[in-house]
């Protein structure tokens, strides 16, 4: 395989969605009502650079950020059968698709691609909120399973963002299903002794944070991201009491021995490089803004 | 007393005129209502017949969750011997929600275990309604472990609305209870053979159902979510349950169709509930033909297939939905 020809081009301005650009060139932080400049939230990577509130970020942004000169090569995901239950409710499954596709400019609500983070190769996957509430279906199911896949036949760690509402209630019991599906691609990751990290992001929740989610080997999560199974909507109508401030947020799980970690946005591709090169068993790397690789990267060898 | 579902009122007035002329008939000596009463019998047993044939999604929510039906506290007297309960996660508490332990199937030594809804007020409380919290996953962990490690089949008994949720269930950690034992689940080397016998709500049922075999019960519906949930959500109305419980493909025969169960064990005329024993003897049946079809396999064998199974789920084309089999096909060889 050719895989500099496959090396996506990292686009400055597709930080932003253009559906999101507006015709002036701020954007008002939705916690404490900030305006900033774009400038400005793209070098913090969407997070309020007054309160340091989480803005959600997309996958292809991310990934930019994350890998080393913003290059990655994606990982192709086998279609799944589209529409499996001809499910409709309001609308029709395949027309919410297709809005989604149009608003995301993306083919569904996970990317998986392989790049270096610190001279570290691994292999990477993110969920896309944006994406019909990044609801794990059949598509997500199979984009875990390639991610994984592809970390065991190159040897490399797993890093996965999750945010998600929950299973694709589109696809009916099919979405439930990627639960056991999702966890054995886990399992054949912990088989081949390959690190799997996951990132948890605001917000994630349900079917998804019941399976792939929670079965890291390191959990880290974003500040104050909603990490839960049921919403705190649900569990206020079934128990009829106010839930306590922060409840279900990434520091009220941390505090609950749920998370090994909460890392701000900014740090956490240096404390992915770090966790990832000792579980490696590889030398400290060295630190900074790195170039993409200059040689098209081999897969590792086997140990 | 037969407590009857909304849709089954007429077939209440029928049933319930029946009874009143053999309750009159025991009162007044002389008096010969049998013939009528036969002939009420035979019209109530045309209009079950009729009910019953073809079932619709919604309706068969109902049945699932209909009170009367046998529970999984019953499935294991009926059809095993020896139980012995074992409880709690060694952790935090015991949950009732989930019951299992030791016990002998057909004279072998396996784990069973399920959730479990109560058959009255108060049993229905301390069973939380068969919601699991966390402790009640965790101990299903620590059982299926304990069936690993001394080579016992596991049995699982799948009926609940969904997992709790309540607030120190998410403090305790229900996402990751519910996937360790999904996981656990997919990693143990002894046969596990799961049957959905009531509700098979969700991430809840998930947990403790990813078997080797996966077999659902004729009435019994599985899903990623409830029919009222899914309409608050999706059509903005939660009234909209029949539609969505019809848009969700949530029944026994849906799901065999769509390869996610291996079999469909057929019930007694009218639901489990009018006919417990029956409905429980299939079960018993079908528990041990999926025993019998994962006999012989080593230990490797047995984890591979499960993972196997649920890798291909969905991966291959689907039949289209005019080929879904009609609500009251059963597979052949559990009509028996
Ligand atoms: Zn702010």
């Amino acid at each position: 395989m050719n895989w500099i020809s496959n090396y996506v081009r990292p686009k400055i301005n597709s930080l932003f969605s253009r559906r999101e650009m507006p015709e002036n060139l701020w954007t008002k932080c939705d916690e404490c009502g900030t305006m900033l400049f774009h400038r400005e939230l793209r070098e913090s990577l969407n997070v309020c650079t007054n309160c340091g509130h989480h803005m959600a970020i997309t996958p292809r942004d991310r990934f930019i950020a994350l890998f080393d000169g913003g290059m990655f090569a994606e990982v192709k995901v086998p279609a799944p059968v589209a529409d499996p239950l001809h499910f409709r409710d309001q609308k029709r499954y395949p027309d919410r698709m297709k809005a989604a596709q149009r608003s995301t400019h993306e083919q569904e609500a996970m990317l998986v691609a392989t790049g270096e983070i610190g001279r570290t190769p691994i292999v990477a996957a993110a969920q896309n909120f944006g994406f019909m509430a990044g609801s794990m279906g059949m598509y997500v199911g199979n984009a875990i399973i390639a991610a994984a896949e592809t970390a065991v036949k190159q040897g490399r760690p797993l890093v996965l963002f999750s945010a998600a509402g929950g299973a694709r209630m589109q696809e009916g019991i099919l979405s439930l299903m990627q639960m056991p599906r999702s966890t054995v691609a886990v399992q054949m990751l912990k088989e081949a002794g390959l690190p799997y990290i996951v990132v948890l992001t605001h917000p994630t929740t349900g079917g998804v944070t019941a399976s792939y989610a929670m079965l890291g080997d390191v959990q880290i999560a974003e500040p104050n991201a909603l990490i839960c199974f049921a919403g705190p909507r649900v569990i206020e109508q079934t128990i009829r009491e106010k839930l306590p401030e922060g409840f279900q947020r990434a520091e009220y799980l941390l505090e609950h021995g749920m998370l090994d970690r909460v890392t701000p946005r900014g740090e956490m591709r240096t404390e992915l490089i770090t966790i990832t090169r000792m579980l490696m068993g590889l030398p400290p790397a060295i630190m900074g803004e790195l170039p993409a690789p200059g040689t098209p990267a081999e897969p590792q060898a086997e140990e | 007393m037969h407590s009857y579902l909304d849709f089954e009122k007429p077939l209440a007035e029928i049933e319930g005129k029946a009874e009143e002329l053999r309750a009159l008939a025991r009162g007044e000596d002389g008096i010969e209502v049998e013939r009528e009463a036969e002939a009420l019998d035979q019209k109530a047993r045309a209009l079950l017949a009729s009910l019953y044939k073809d079932l619709s999604p919604w309706r068969k929510c109902q049945v699932a969750r209909h009170p009367a039906r046998p529970h999984c506290k019953d499935y294991i007297s009926a059809l095993f011997t020896e139980f012995t309960p074992l409880a709690g996660d060694r952790g935090f508490s015991d949950d009732a929600a989930v019951m299992g332990g030791l016990a002998r199937f057909n004279d072998r030594p396996v784990v069973v275990l399920g959730h479990e809804k109560g058959h009255d007020t108060a049993s229905r409380l301390d069973r939380n309604f068969g919601m699991a919290r966390p402790e009640g996953y965790r101990k299903a962990v620590r059982l299926m472990d304990m069936a690993d490690r001394f080579g016992l089949p596991v049995v699982t008994l799948v009926d609940t609305p969904g997992a709790y949720p309540g607030k120190g269930a998410e403090e305790r950690g229900q996402s990751e209870a519910i996937a360790r034992a999904t996981e656990k689940c997919l990693s143990i080397g002894v046969p596990l053979v799961s049957v959905v016998i009531g509700e098979g709500g969700s991430g809840g049922a998930v947990g403790i159902a990813a078997g080797n075999r996966v077999a659902m019960l004729e009435h019994s519906v599985y899903s990623v979510i409830s029919p009222e949930g899914c309409a608050s959500i999706l059509w903005k109305d939660a009234g909209k349950m029949r539609e969505a419980a019809e848009a969700l493909r949530l029944t026994a025969q849906d799901l065999l169709t769509l390869g996610v169960v291996d079999r469909v064990i057929p019930e007694p005329m009218g639901g489990a509930q009018r006919d417990p024993a029956a409905a429980m003897a299939n079960v018993g049946t079908a528990i041990q033909a999926m025993l019998d079809e994962l006999s012989g396999q080593d230990r490797k064998a047995l984890v591979a297939g499960r993972r196997k199974k649920f890798l291909e789920m969905g991966r291959n084309a689907l039949p289209e939905p005019s080929s879904f089999i009609p609500a009251h096909f059963t597979q052949g060889r559990d009509r028996g």
